[in-house]
């Protein structure tokens, strides 16, 4: 699968309530952040933990997320970077 | 939203204990066996199901087990679900070590 976000752009974590094993931290769902880096195209994680052979490959990003962003009383100015699945996020214009 | 108990990025936990401790024998045993299991080479299962099946240990046993025995949970779940061991193996196998006593 071709990455459909590049460095810079703008993205939102999904807001999805899942009950199966997935990667995205819960406290980052919903939150927005910039992509840092494309780091490759894996097999989908959401498949493998149930022995299923993880395709389609998905793209995965580093996502930065400013510290406000994600916790309601931002401490300190720092940044924050999780390794996001493409389909987890959505563009933001 | 559905929150999974491992999933605690956020909440309120106090300072992180940084101590380090060595490693005990049976941690030591339950990581070899881990990384055997995992690897491609063999093909039994992914670390993504390890992971997923210790999500799934119930929250009281998920917060009051230490590491390495999580991973032995999950590695005896998932080598009975893919049929590499049977559970009444397992058991008579666990049985005989009460009895008997087990190997170090």
């Amino acid at each position: 699968m071709t990455p459909r976000f590049a460095p810079g752009d703008r993205v939102r974590v999904c807001v999805r309530d899942v009950a199966h094993h997935c990667r995205t931290p819960h406290y980052l769902r919903g939150k927005r952040g910039v992509v840092a880096r494309v780091l490759g195209v894996f097999p989908d994680p959401e498949q493998l933990a149930y022995h299923r052979p993880g395709s389609p490959h998905l793209p995965l990003y580093q996502v930065a997320f400013d510290h406000g962003e994600v916790w309601a009383a931002p401490q300190r100015k720092t940044v924050i970077t999780a390794d996001i699945y493409q389909h987890w996020l959505e563009a933001i214009d | 939203m559905t929150r999974g108990v491992h999933d605690m990025g956020g909440l309120a936990a106090g300072p992180v204990d940084r101590t380090e401790h060595e490693m005990t024998l049976f941690d030591q045993r339950v990581d070899a066996m881990l990384r055997l299991l995992v690897d491609p080479a063999h093909g039994h299962f992914t670390i993504d199901a390890v992971r997923r099946a210790i999500e799934a240990l119930p929250p009281d046993d998920y917060l009051g087990l230490t590491y390495y025995e999580r991973w032995i949970r999950a590695l005896c779940r998932l080598s009975i679900e893919t049929g590499l061991i049977a559970e009444d193996e397992l058991q008579r196998k666990l049985a005989a070590l009460a009895r008997d006593g087990g190997g170090g």
